[in-house]
């Protein structure tokens, strides 16, 4: 039976890890994630969770500290945000290269400098290239979700990868929305016991992580993780498939709202998708085809389902909440060679929203969509990259 | 009521606004509906004007900005009618409630409402004083927007701060609390 709560995201992130009960949890504070770990450390100060808590003096051990844990043979959660996120960053390397599947919700913030607490997808895009698998979640209900599943995902006999998944920073890691709580048996039994492959604990067969590999087989493993990451995405739709089942609750690689028949779409990571839900139902209203793409797996990233929905629509704006200055967004980027491919492709165009936590307005979506409309008319573009919200 | 309700509150830092914001959101799961609560995140200090948002719906709420376009608005702190705009984005029908002495037909006077924008006045902080001896009009604005809007009856919010505020306070302090959610449900005027 589900249980109906009002919570914040942390507090689901937090209460979906005490469900799992992992062996290890390296714990070091950041902003906004800090309360999830908070919670986390009182649900074992508490006893209602038997896991080892590793306090840290930084988030390079923490992560330093998940790897160890982990190559022994246990199941490892840790949690971060932003600089903490930026500090982990060559662990997180370590993590993917050793297919350590340690799961840690990110709670996305922007990066210094200038200092700014608030939600923007800079850390978690910053990491894009670490090997983990990326679950991305709108609300508290899909953080809550999503982590569950992530154990699922990584600790797969055929992935065996680490698993990250990002929510918004105070807009949903502090906000407080009515939820579903699975069951703890439950949860239980969906995630089942951990099974270990190739631990250093077993003494047996002693055996040896991360090891110097020269140019006569680096380039191999490079490629096997290259490989392994394809696999990803058959195991993502089979977990969802089963915690459909459990829950009731559809998840896929992305959601697409509207989109079938749409003539134009906006590409919208996270929280500020749902509030374009609503901007797409006014468009609707008034006769205009608006559609929406929210993805949810972005590493691996599913280009040709992309492709496929995306294909017959005749303008997308990608919307990006980071940057890649000089560049495109790192969402455009992925749009883009997922498109390229086709014969015909909808025109695409970037907008940059949100930094540092600027809201995101029903207005600011208002007049992307708008300006679609206009170029699937025959419109020309003005500029293929522009930053929309900004102070005059 | 309506499909959603959108609440905007404003206070300052230190008189327990955002959680009220949270127990109303808490109070208002009752009956399958979708309840959303969130401050505005600033630096936080006591005494600096702060905003928090409700928003309830029938249906599910997926909008995850700020109130823009509240359907009531409730004022926390009198001293900021001076400070800030407190009507920015208000409709022909939105609701003011204000913590005051002062009487509804005066704040209705100084907020220039118009003929369809209704006024409400409570003096929750002498409620607050005379209730568990501290200047804390969260709780008495709680039961006065509860009262106002009707999202929930007196009954089911008391046992909502019982147990809302049971997680962190003394038997006395939520006595309290609750004798003060009931002055402010039962003393809120219209005017």
């Amino acid at each position: 039976m589900a249980k109906v709560v009002a919570v914040t995201g942390n507090e689901a992130c937090a209460n979906a890890l005490r469900q799992v009960n992992p062996d290890v949890c390296g714990v070091y504070p950041i902003t906004p994630q800090t309360d999830m770990m908070q919670k986390y450390a009182s649900y074992v100060s508490n006893g209602k969770v038997d896991t080892e808590i590793i306090l840290v003096e930084s988030e390079h051990s923490s992560m330093s500290a998940c790897i160890g844990a982990a190559a022994a043979g246990g199941r490892v959660v840790t949690a971060t945000s932003s600089q903490g996120l930026a500090l982990m960053w060559e662990m997180l390397h370590i993590a993917s290269g050793d297919r350590l599947p340690i799961i840690m919700p990110v709670v996305n913030r922007a990066l210094s400098a200038p200092l700014n607490i608030h939600g923007d997808h800079s850390d978690a895009m910053g990491a894009r290239d670490t090997g983990w698998v990326q679950l991305w979640s709108e609300n508290a209900q899909d953080a809550y979700d999503n982590t569950i599943q992530a154990f699922r995902i990584g600790e797969h006999m055929d992935i065996r990868l680490p698993v990250m998944v990002c929510l918004d920073g105070f807009i949903i890691s502090h906000s407080i929305e009515r939820m579903e709580y699975l069951e703890d048996e439950e949860v239980k039994g969906f995630v089942g016991e951990y099974k270990n492959f190739l631990p250093l604990l077993d003494l047996d067969k002693p055996k040896s992580y991360g090891p110097l590999i020269l140019p006569d087989l680096f380039h191999e493993y490079k490629k096997a993780q290259h490989e392994v990451m394809l696999k990803v995405k058959d195991v993502v739709l089979k977990v969802a498939a089963d915690f459909e089942k459990l829950s009731g609750r559809k998840y896929g690689l992305f959601e697409s709202y509207r989109l079938d028949d749409a003539d134009i779409a906006l590409v919208i990571l996270n929280s500020a998708a749902g509030t374009t839900t609503d901007i797409v139902d006014g468009f609707r209203a008034r006769g205009i085809k608006a559609g929406l793409l929210k993805p949810r797996l972005f590493r691996p990233f599913p280009y040709d389902e992309v492709a496929e929905a995306l294909g017959k629509v005749k303008a997308v704006c990608v919307m990006d909440r980071s940057d890649s200055f000089g560049g495109y967004g790192p969402v455009f980027m992925e749009i883009s060679s997922a498109l390229y491919p086709l014969q015909e492709r909808p025109v695409l165009i970037n907008r940059i929203y949100g930094l540092g936590g600027r809201d995101y307005l029903p207005e600011h979506g208002e007049a992307v969509l708008n300006e679609l409309d206009e170029i699937a008319k025959g419109g020309k573009v003005e500029k293929y990259k522009e930053y929309i919200g900004v102070r005059e | 009521m309506a499909e959603t309700i959108e609440i905007r509150w404003h206070g300052r830092g230190g008189q327990g606004t955002v959680t009220a914001a949270k127990v109303l959101a808490d109070t208002c799961l009752s009956g399958g509906r979708h309840v959303q609560a969130f401050p505005e995140y600033g630096p936080e200090r006591a005494g600096a004007p702060l905003k928090a948002y409700n928003r309830i719906s029938t249906h599910e709420l997926r909008m995850h900005c700020p109130v823009l376009v509240p359907d009531v608005v409730s004022i926390v702190d009198a001293t900021l009618l001076d400070s800030i705009n407190i009507t920015e984005g208000a409709k022909d029908d939105t609701i003011f409630i204000v913590n005051t002495s002062k009487s509804p037909e005066e704040i209705r006077e100084k907020l220039k409402a118009g003929p369809g924008q209704k006024c409400y006045t409570l003096d929750a902080t002498t409620i607050s004083i005379e209730s568990f001896g501290r200047a804390m009009p969260n709780s008495p604005m709680l039961g006065a927007v509860c009262k106002v809007t009707g999202l929930v009856g007196l009954e089911h919010l008391l046992e909502d701060v019982k147990s809302s505020f049971s997680k962190k306070f003394s038997q006395k302090i939520i006595d309290g609390n609750i004798e003060a959610t009931k002055r402010g449900y039962e003393e809120v005027k219209e005017g």
